[in-house]
């Protein structure tokens, strides 16, 4: 499968002649780089030149991480236990930890058809040409390829179905920097469910990013949940790109970190390919969560759909930036994209930013996106049969949030998700 | 039994009055059609009884059984024995009926104090009234009310009144949409729960839904008050001689 080189660019509208003072967290950043390798200088170099995304940075714009990321913490340190109760003890899936970053393939039993390996080698950073991921250049990708350890590669070889999802725990037990990569290839004709969760305690920094090719005719589900602490920093990327007649399905589910960013930037290069990325996060207290996502189209005939779903309580903020690319040749192209965000309470902030970038003139596409309370009319007909209001009000936000989860094929972790999402709307009454 | 004395309602923002000094008692087992011009206010009483927020209640009182509804919030309304079955009923997605159904009941249950349904009397309570309104299954999977015709919409809306068993059942306009068949099915799922403990105000534009649902008394409403009173001949009279003599500018 051919890659391309990047050519969406993260712009930088800061003058170069300006140079302003650096964070607490941006000096604690540049006395850690101090320790790197050589191969991992240009990749950190990114990110010494620039400093952290901030406002006037486009693609940073709601979520100013100079300003919101007071510090960052040391270096994490192996040898951390993941805490008991494990929220999907029960799914039944090949398990990997991935602790403090650092992934632990100890009593991981082999499947047939994938291979698990970990490598120390410099990943992909997003700035060479020949990078999978389809944006170039975006810091917190460049951070994490100046940082991460070990990297774990999932391989399942052409044709293979592998019966059983992986799981890969991401746990940090410390107030630490966690940095961690996952690389999965799913080869022409594979099929492989991943399901990434995340959890973590106050004060930690993780980033993490999977990466993955998908071959011709191959299936990809994903399915990523972030429960961390209501304090914790969780930034994730999952990215790459896509072959001919291949499938990817993304479902996301947000009610951890106090401040989280996921990334998702896909290239859709052979033809006749189907990416569907969905999500619902539920947010309350001062909890600030972005989506951000590039799909693009770089050949014909591919389909693409969105839907994402907010909760917004307290003085919670959500963040959706949503970008589908249409290149010139890729006519037929048909994508589209829904943000939609409820605000339970007037502190509540929803940033919805859904960009359509269409090169092609036959093509099918739109976006939408909306803001608003809850139905005033419809909370009224409920309780005129006798839901009180936060029985009612919950019933409403189900549906809402169910919408977004029912795009999610694993019944397994559906149904968990689903239950979480109740458990949630049950605190909140 | 339920009293109105009085009533006084304004728009929230007490910009336009809508009723102006309502008075109108409906007794136990009683069934009371209002009548009336587009206009006259008549849906707004109905909100006003259930409690919809969107009103400023200037004046007077709501009575049922003694109990001053318009200190309740409209889920205890509900509880205590308010029904109402909407001129338009809403449509939820996501929320599958079966689900609202079971939702409703319980939460009312709770709200009295007893203990909540078991499953499968539950089912079997919903599949006995479903048939009777000629309410198909697959309809009851659905999202609520999501894609059910007019017609439907109201039936389902006395599906909800048949198991939520209310002291007083309100109708608005439960008649505008129906074909003659449906009209007949509905007016019967409502007269098989007509009983000495129950009580209906049935308002409606046209006198034809009173041929199938007999009231015992007929209210005429102009303007915001109760002009006129009296048996189910009135109806009849209001047919042949349209409002006019009773809307009070007019008859001035
Ligand atoms: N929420 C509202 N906002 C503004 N006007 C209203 C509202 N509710 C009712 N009205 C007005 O009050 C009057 C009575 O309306 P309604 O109660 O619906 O009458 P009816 O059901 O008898 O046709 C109408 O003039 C209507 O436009
Ligand atoms: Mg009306």
């Amino acid at each position: 499968m051919p890659i391309t080189s990047p050519t969406w660019r993260l712009e930088d509208h800061r003058m170069a002649s300006i140079t302003p003072l650096k964070t607490s967290a941006e000096l604690a950043l540049i006395a850690q780089g101090a320790g790197l390798s050589a191969e991992r200088q240009t990749a950190f170099g990114r990110f010494a030149a620039s400093g952290l995304p901030h406002r006037r940075v486009e693609a940073y714009h709601y979520t100013d991480l100079r300003a919101l990321l007071k510090d960052a913490p040391p270096l994490a340190k192996a040898g951390g236990i993941a805490p008991s109760g494990f929220a999907f003890d029960g799914v039944d899936a090949l398990c990997v930890s991935i602790i403090d970053g650092f992934p632990n393939l100890d009593g991981v039993k082999a499947v047939s058809g994938v291979s698990l390996s970990l490598s120390g080698d410099a990943p992909d950073d997003g700035l060479a040409p020949n990078s999978v991921f389809p944006v170039a250049g975006d810091p917190i990708v460049a951070l994490n390829a100046a940082f991460v350890d070990q990297t774990l590669h999932i391989m399942v070889e052409a044709g293979q179905t592998v019966e059983k999802p992986i799981l890969l725990r991401f746990v940090t037990t410390h107030a630490a920097s966690a940095y961690s990569r996952v690389v999965v290839t799913v080869a022409d004709g594979a099929k492989l469910t991943l399901i990434e969760t995340h959890e973590g305690v106050a004060s930690a920094l993780a980033n993490s990013v999977v990466q993955v090719v998908i071959g011709d005719d191959a299936q990809f589900e994903h399915i990523r949940v972030n429960l961390a602490d209501h304090q914790a920093t969780v930034l994730t990327t999952f990215g790459g790109c896509m072959g001919a007649r291949s499938s990817l399905s993304s479902g996301n589910f947000v009610t951890g970190g106090g401040l989280s960013r996921h990334q998702v930037f896909f290239r859709l290069e052979g033809e006749g390919s189907t990416a569907t990325v969905s999500g619902a996060s539920m947010l309350n207290g001062r909890q600030l969560a972005d989506t951000t996502l590039v799909v693009d189209h770089a050949v014909p005939e591919c389909v693409s759909r969105e839907h994402f779903a907010h909760v917004l309580d307290d003085e919670a903020t959500g963040v959706f930036q949503g970008k589908i690319i249409v290149r010139p040749h890729a006519q037929q192209t048909d994508g589209k994209m829904m943000s939609r965000a409820v605000l339970l309470q007037d502190g509540a902030t929803m940033n919805n930013k859904p960009e359509l970038e269409i090169f092609a003139d036959d093509v099918q596409c739109g976006h939408g996106a909306t803001v608003g309370a809850l139905d005033d009319d419809l909370l009224f007909y409920l309780r005129a049969r006798g839901l009180p209001k936060p029985e009612a009000e919950a019933l409403m936000l189900q549906a809402f949030v169910g919408e977004a989860l029912e795009m999610i094929a694993h019944d397994g972790m559906r149904e968990r998700l689903e239950a979480l999402s109740e458990a949630w709307l049950k605190a909140r009454s | 039994m339920l009293e109105i004395r009085n009533l006084h309602v304004a728009i929230e923002d007490g910009s336009k009055r809508i009723l102006n000094g309502l008075d109108l008692t409906i007794h136990n087992g009683e069934v009371a059609a209002i009548m009336g011009p587009n206009g006259s206010g008549k849906s707004t009483l109905s909100y006003v009884i259930a409690g919809k927020p969107d009103y400023e209640i200037l004046d007077g009182e709501i009575l049922l059984d003694g109990e001053n509804l318009l200190d309740m919030e409209p889920d205890a309304r509900a509880a205590a024995g308010v029904f109402l079955a909407f001129q338009y009923p809403l449509e939820i997605p996501g929320v599958a009926t079966m689900t609202f159904l079971k939702a409703a009941m319980n939460a009312q249950s709770r709200a009295r104090g007893e203990g909540e349904l078991k499953t499968p009397d539950f089912m079997r309570r919903v599949k006995i009234g479903a048939e009777k309104l000629g309410i198909p299954q697959e309809m009851l999977r659905r999202g609520l009310n999501v894609g059910f015709s007019g017609g439907e919409k109201k039936r389902m809306e006395i599906l909800q009144m048949a198991l939520l068993e209310p002291s007083i059942g309100i109708l608005d306009e439960t008649d505008s949409g129906l074909d003659i068949d449906a009209l007949k099915i509905v007016s019967e799922g409502v007269n098989a729960l007509r009983s000495a403990d129950r009580s209906f105000l049935v308002i409606t534009h046209y006198q034809r839904l009173l041929n199938y649902i007999v009231p015992d008394t007929v209210h005429v409403m102009s303007k915001g008050r109760i002009v006129k009173t009296g048996g189910k001949e009135l109806a009849l009279e209001l047919e042949a001689n349209g409002y006019a003599d009773y809307v009070s500018d007019v008859a001035a």
